[in-house]
């Protein structure tokens, strides 16, 4: 079902956590909520599920306001962080917990959640017997069981070891996606909402600055905060000229160090800064575009992250195709592809 | 976790909980009330008043300061010397904790002459070292060395430091001696040393106007609390001095010839009149006994009634301490720690005084239950709160909160997560709970002896009983199966401290 977040308000006491909340999320959807700890999107959560409650604004889901009732009574799914299986309880009656006992069709709804996740046959295990991994799959079927009208995923993955953690997120995404459920995965790793979501809000002291896809949110940031947040960025000074509100991709040009390049539309004019995405950097010969030493190099196998001091003093960090030979100490020439970010002020 | 507000299912056996755990103190203050004025002062202002609280205040002052000697001369020869066998040492210097001080006393007076303040002095100070010796050896073996290898440097004696270190934790467990002494019945009494406690029991056995042994409770509860106030302030900044171990372990320092000679024979001694003796004595009657004959039917039937009122204590107090340790463990705010708090109210309150009043109680209110087992075993359940209480709330802290949360968003209320995920999971520490409960019970005298129904017999009771008309050989039993109980959750908390410590 649709989850709609208006305007919600919450303070611990003097401080105020959530500032005017809002959040829409599509039937099917699977959001991010994406920011920096401490910005509130935990709050958040806990609010759409019941947990705590709200000093002002709606939380609705499909038609339904909800902001008044229990938890029990929202029909709200909930994968916290590291799982939090009931210990006693074997995977089956985990997954089984929400669905009411002795309705026809029980056992076998818990079997096709299971199936889901990808751990049919697992039933008779209890929680300590099964993998970190395993736990959180168990936990999405215990949260889908029941049919909730959404899906809250808690920093799901932050438990799991890096290697694992994007074959389970592979995983939960596929199962939710099967399950046709609406989610709200928060996070505060990029790459996670990025590569996982449907859309990605980008949220910052208490509200939600940008929402859009992740590529639309990544290509054009409303501003540096979320450009420097939703990627990797080198930030330089800059001066924007011509056209800042102009439509389509060209925007007139900005001035750097790295010389005159295209902008994106938006963002104003006057003096400000640009942002530089790792990718758009292209290593040349010394001579090409700004001078500059390789100082390190990080291969990656299907590409590198190459570091050079350029002749300014100025550090960028450049990603390359991994076939690309560089070693610290070469000499480079540094210049910029495509149209670049710029805010003025 | 922020302040929810508790349930209703939840706070109403709360409720009754800490109605029931205030009940004794409230209707004392109500009692000793309606002697009005006049008959409190008369009370007061009696010179016999004034002689007590000389006696309980003499006997809990000499007690102490001899605790305190003993306590942090053990520890520190235990902790800190190269003192032979201080391992064994150390065992038995924390044993004495574990033998009931009217068993203690029995077996002082069943061998030798020695009773009155003197007798009183030496059981007590037998019995309670270890509150003082436990954590001071705490405290010294977690104390940093640097502090006294710079006293060391600047030419100063070593011990000053110390001493000002281990000064939280010494006046913490002083305290707590003082607290038990001031409590104290079953040894002061067989001892013939007439105390607040006694005079409490004679005064309420001989008298019509009860209002005397009313106000007497009231002002041992008064003078109790301001112990417990000051036990409480000290045990916070104890608590603060210990914080965090040292990097490294003090090295032990080298006793003399001479002094290692007295040390050894200063520890053997206080082991063997505290460990030592009352075994010896018990076997020696034992024999003795069982030579005279043993009423084996009465026994069996003390052991099945203790069985059977320590069984229903501890179900009852387990159950009425539940709600509470939930509610401590799981929610914040006035209602839930006044809830806590009234339930410690049997920690500070004398045996022989909630007893007391609960017969005051029953006698106008319920007459149905006075002398009959029910009262007896809310009074256990009062008194043995704060440890039920304590288990519960720990062993709830242990199951994690996001479990409920995610029991509620799966559809179930406050109440069913509790009971189908968190209780379940805390069952474990709370039997641990219980079983202490029952235990403890098994050995309660005072509370046992005013409430017990006419014609029902405990171990303590039968004891008591015996020793008072001098049947030592007859009174061996009771006190070698009290002390046999009394041993169980010493062996059963050294063995699992032992499992957590390899």
């Amino acid at each position: 079902m649709k989850l709609t977040v208006t305007d919600v308000r919450k303070s611990f006491g003097a401080t105020e956590v959530l500032r005017g909340a809002s959040l829409t999320v599509g039937e099917g959807d699977l959001a991010a909520v994406l920011g920096p700890s401490g910005c509130g999107k935990t709050t958040l959560l806990r609010i759409v599920a019941g947990f705590e409650g709200l000093d002002a604004g709606s939380v609705r889901i499909g038609d339904r306001e909800v902001a008044g009732l229990p938890p029990e009574k929202r029909r709200v799914g909930i994968v916290p962080q590291e799982a939090a299986l009931f210990p006693h309880l074997s995977v089956a009656r985990n997954v089984g917990f929400g669905l009411p006992r002795g309705a026809a069709g029980r056992a076998a709804r818990i079997e096709e959640c299971l199936e889901l996740v990808g751990l049919a046959g697992y039933g008779e295990r209890m929680p300590h017997q099964i993998s970190g991994g395993q736990q959180q799959r168990v936990a999405l079927a215990r949260a889908l069981a029941p049919r909730p009208g959404v899906v809250l995923l808690d920093e799901p993955f932050n438990a799991l070891d890096r290697s694992l953690r994007v074959s389970v997120r592979d995983e939960v995404r596929a199962a939710l996606k099967r399950a046709g459920a609406t989610a709200v995965l928060v996070t505060h790793d990029q790459e996670e909402a990025l590569s996982m979501a449907d859309t990605v809000a980008v949220m910052r002291e208490g509200r939600i600055v940008q929402e859009g896809t992740p590529a639309a949110v990544y290509a054009a940031p409303r501003d540096l905060g979320v450009a420097t947040f939703v990627g990797e960025a080198v930030v330089l000074a800059a001066s924007g000229g011509g056209n800042g509100g102009g439509g389509g991709g060209g925007g007139g040009t900005v001035s750097c160090e790295l010389g005159s390049l295209p902008r994106r539309s938006g963002g104003g004019s006057g003096p400000g800064r640009v942002a530089l995405r790792p990718e758009q950097f292209v290593l040349g010969a010394p001579g090409e575009g700004a001078g500059g030493v390789v100082e390190r190099v990080e291969f990656f196998g299907h590409d590198a992250a190459v570091t050079v001091a350029l002749e300014s003093g100025t550090v960028i960090r450049a990603r390359t195709r991994g076939d690309v030979p560089h070693r610290p100490g070469d000499r480079v020439g540094v210049t910029v592809e495509g149209p670049v970010l710029f805010f003025a002020g | 976790m922020t302040i929810r507000r508790i349930p209703a299912g939840l706070l109403a056996p709360a409720g009754v909980t800490a109605a029931l755990a205030l009940l004794p103190v409230g209707y004392l203050l109500v009692r000793a009330g309606e002697g009005g004025a006049g008959g409190v002062a008369a009370t007061l202002l009696r010179a016999r008043t004034a002689e007590l609280a000389l006696r309980s205040l003499g006997l809990a002052a000499a007690v102490t300061v001899l605790c305190t000697a003993i306590g942090i001369s053990l520890a520190w020869l235990v902790v800190r010397s190269d003192l032979p066998g201080r391992r064994v040492f150390g065992v038995l210097a924390a044993l004495p904790l574990a033998v009931p001080s009217y068993v203690a006393a029995y077996t002082w007076v069943a061998a030798t002459d020695i009773e009155g303040f003197a007798g009183s002095v030496l059981v007590l100070t037998l019995c309670s070292y270890p509150y003082v010796y436990l954590p001071v050896a705490a405290a010294l073996s977690r104390m940093d060395p640097a502090a006294e290898e710079v006293a060391l440097s600047l030419g100063r004696s070593r011990f000053g430091v110390v001493l000002r270190q281990l000064r939280p934790s010494a006046a913490a467990g002083a305290l707590l001696v003082a607290m038990y002494v001031l409590a104290e019945f079953g040894a002061v009494a067989i001892m013939r040393f007439d105390v607040f406690t006694t005079q409490i029991y004679t005064s309420y056995r001989a008298g019509f106007n009860r209002t005397p042994a009313a106000v007497l409770g009231l002002l041992l509860v008064l003078v109790t609390l301001v112990v417990v106030a000051a036990e409480s302030r000290t045990r916070g900044r104890a608590a603060y001095a210990m914080r965090g171990a040292p990097a490294r372990r003090p090295p032990a320092v080298r006793l003399g010839g001479a002094a290692r000679a007295a040390a050894t024979a200063w520890c053997a001694a206080l082991a063997g009149l505290a460990v030592g003796f009352p075994l010896a004595s018990i076997c020696y009657w034992l024999a003795d006994g069982s030579s005279a004959g043993v009423d084996a039917a009465a026994l069996a039937e003390a052991v099945a009634a203790t069985l059977g009122v320590a069984a229903a204590g501890a179900l009852l107090t387990t159950a009425l301490a539940v709600p509470v340790g939930v509610v401590a463990a799981r929610y914040r705010g006035r209602t839930a720690a006044f809830l806590e708090q009234s339930t410690y109210v049997g920690h500070s309150l004398p045996g022989i005084v909630m007893a007391l009043s609960l017969v005051f109680f029953a006698v106008r209110y319920v007459p149905a239950v006075y002398q009959r087992w029910p009262l007896l075993v809310v009074a256990y359940a009062v008194l043995f709160m704060p440890a039920a209480v304590g288990a519960v709330r720990a062993s709830v802290l242990q199951s994690p909160p996001v479990l409920e949360e995610v029991a509620r968003s799966l559809g179930r209320t406050p109440l069913r997560a509790l009971r189908e995920v968190t209780l379940p999971l805390a069952l474990p520490g709370v039997l641990a709970g219980a079983a202490l409960v029952f235990l403890t019970a098994m050995k309660e005298l005072p509370a046992t002896l005013l409430l017990r129904p006419t014609g029902m017999d405990t171990l303590a009771t039968e004891l008591w009983t015996e020793t008072g008309s001098g049947a030592y050989g007859a009174a061996a039993p009771y006190a070698a199966l009290l002390m046999l109980l009394a041993a169980v959750p010493g062996f059963v908390l050294g063995r699992r401290s032992l499992e957590e410590a390899s």
